[in-house]
């Protein structure tokens, strides 16, 4: 693989983790946000295997098919599952209408590079430059929580979130040893299985998972 | 400013005007084929100008200049535009004022003109079109300039022929992620500017919906006719914009009448192309509820600023 055909791969699929965390906030449908969130994963993993395979590394590529299988099929599956569980109201609500909500994900996109532009003047390797992206998804998937009020929305934040933290580290580290990564997916699925429970007994209990009604337990 | 570099600008103008009309023809086909409808023959447009040009003009008395003149400015800001985008080639004798502001601007001068017309007469339908377009026009100009804006970044200008022909000495550029979020920026709005099938309905006077044919309702005869010519320019305009920014392949660079005549070419198969893909699938979508509109254009803008930002810190 050529350098310039590496690091136009490489831009494309970094810059399209960043756009599908911008269409998870756009779009209305529950459901069809689930799919973005699983193509964010499968990105993700294509991030990885470019890496990968441009530095020669089997164990990134491996790493890059089981961040794939788990983040493009199993976890969106299990968010998947508890949207069709759910009778409520398939549609999101959100504390913030979508284009203020967009416009505050492109300031946080402004507020990652700005913040990172001491790292990115480390090393001018195309992974570096690219690391910035990362870390708007993470601040995107923050607002995500943040903004919306099902359970169901926040655990697909959770998820963003943490697939910000994976695209920062591949770019910023070129990968991690298998073990690491191995322990990092077995704790993202674990948390995902609580997260789940947590819906399900949330809804068993009161009929719906709107965080908002839950305020009134304090009294 | 050359004679061949006049010429290429007559001949663009010229081109375009004639090209236009049949193209929407064209496009009504395409949409009542796969209705499966007959439809009018595609040459029905140019005989609907014509018609149009033959009656007698009917102007309310209720009108003031403004609504006389906005036919003319409109067409005459299309006609414009069509003469300095690089359709056929980059050595234009309008390319030192090419520049995308430039064109930004002369488009939404055409745009105030319509909405000012369309309150001019007084009536409640012209009034609502144009608050409606107004509405629209707020962000998709905006949108319409930054789009442009991240293709120029990487080309160091922003005259629109040196960002075509940079785009043609770089092909690898078009695949970049900064032009393909423009891209699809840029489609967004030529489908909001256009009035096509997500934003307005084309082919409807509905009350509830319409956005174009509401300004429009006062004009009669041949004040229509350069009205609705104007509308079929500027889709010419943005499919063309569209194109050559993009794909600019085909395009010549010298001023040539062989050049000329394989870029004439090229560009009427990239136009027939996206306008085909265009009438097929607004066949398939339905119109978007007007107070969801702003929330499909924020989109665009927000892809737009993005472009602009990853073709900042990423190239």
């Amino acid at each position: 693989m050529s350098t310039t055909r590496f690091v136009q791969l490489l831009d494309l699929a970094a810059g399209l983790v960043l756009v599908t965390s911008f269409a998870a906030l756009w779009l209305r449908r529950l459901v069809t946000v689930t799919w973005v969130i699983a193509l964010q994963g499968v990105a993700l993993a294509a991030v990885a295997l470019v890496i990968g395979a441009y530095e020669h590394e089997t164990e990134l590529v491996l790493i890059a098919l089981m961040v794939g299988v788990l983040r493009g099929v199993v976890l969106p599956g299990l968010i998947l599952r508890a949207v069709r569980a759910g009778d409520e109201h398939r549609e999101v609500e959100s504390l913030i209408n979508v284009p203020a909500a967009l416009l505050a994900a492109s300031g946080l996109t402004l507020v990652a590079y700005a913040t990172t532009r001491d790292v990115v003047a480390l090393s001018s390797t195309p992974q570096v430059r690219a690391l910035p992206l990362g870390i708007a998804v993470m601040l995107i998937g923050m607002l995500l929580i943040v903004t919306r009020r099902k359970a169901v929305l926040q655990i697909m934040g959770v998820l963003m979130l943490d697939n910000g933290i994976a695209l920062v580290m591949f770019l910023g580290t070129s990968g991690v040893p298998l073990a690491v990564e191995l322990g990092i997916a077995s704790d993202v699925l674990l948390a995902m299985f609580i997260l789940q429970v947590l819906t399900t007994r949330i809804r068993t209990k009161f009929g719906g998972t709107d965080l908002d009604q839950l305020r009134e337990l304090r009294d | 400013m050359s004679p061949t570099g006049i010429a290429v600008a007559v001949l663009q103008v010229i081109l375009t005007i004639a090209v236009a009309p049949l193209l929407v023809g064209m496009m009504r086909v395409i949409r009542a084929r796969l209705e499966g409808r007959v439809g009018a023959p595609i040459r029905q447009p140019w005989r609907d100008l014509r018609k149009l040009l033959r009656k007698q003009r009917m102007v309310s008395q209720n009108t003031g200049v403004v609504f006389s003149i906005a036919p003319l400015v409109l067409l005459a800001s299309a006609a414009l535009v069509a003469g300095i985008v690089p359709f056929l080639s980059t050595t234009s004798a309008l390319d030192q004022v090419g520049d995308l502001f430039a064109i930004v601007y002369l488009l939404l001068l055409g745009t105030v003109f319509l909405s000012l017309a369309g309150l001019d007469a007084g009536t409640a339908f012209g009034g609502m079109g144009s608050s409606r377009e107004m509405t629209i026009a707020a962000i998709a100009e905006p949108t319409l300039l930054v789009a442009i804006f991240a293709l120029s970044v990487s080309t160091g200008s922003s005259n629109l022929g040196a960002i075509v022909a940079d785009t043609l000495a770089n092909p690898s550029k078009a695949a970049s992620p900064a032009s393909m979020l423009a891209f699809s920026a840029l489609a967004v709005v030529t489908i909001a500017e256009t009035g096509r099938i997500p934003v307005d309905n084309p082919s409807t006077h509905l009350e509830l919906t319409m956005i174009h044919e509401a300004m429009i309702l006062e004009y009669s005869g041949p004040d229509l006719a350069l009205v609705e010519l104007a509308a079929h320019l500027r889709l010419v305009v943005f499919l063309g914009l569209l194109a050559n920014l993009f794909f600019p392949w085909g395009i010549a660079t010298t001023a040539q009448p062989l050049h000329l005549l394989a870029a004439a070419g090229a560009v009427t198969v990239k136009l027939i192309v996206l306008a085909a893909v265009i009438a097929a699938a607004e066949v398939f979508i339905a119109k978007v509820r007007l107070f969801r509109v702003p929330e499909l254009l924020a989109a665009s803008f927000v892809l737009a600023f993005l472009a602009v930002t990853v073709s900042f810190f990423l190239v």
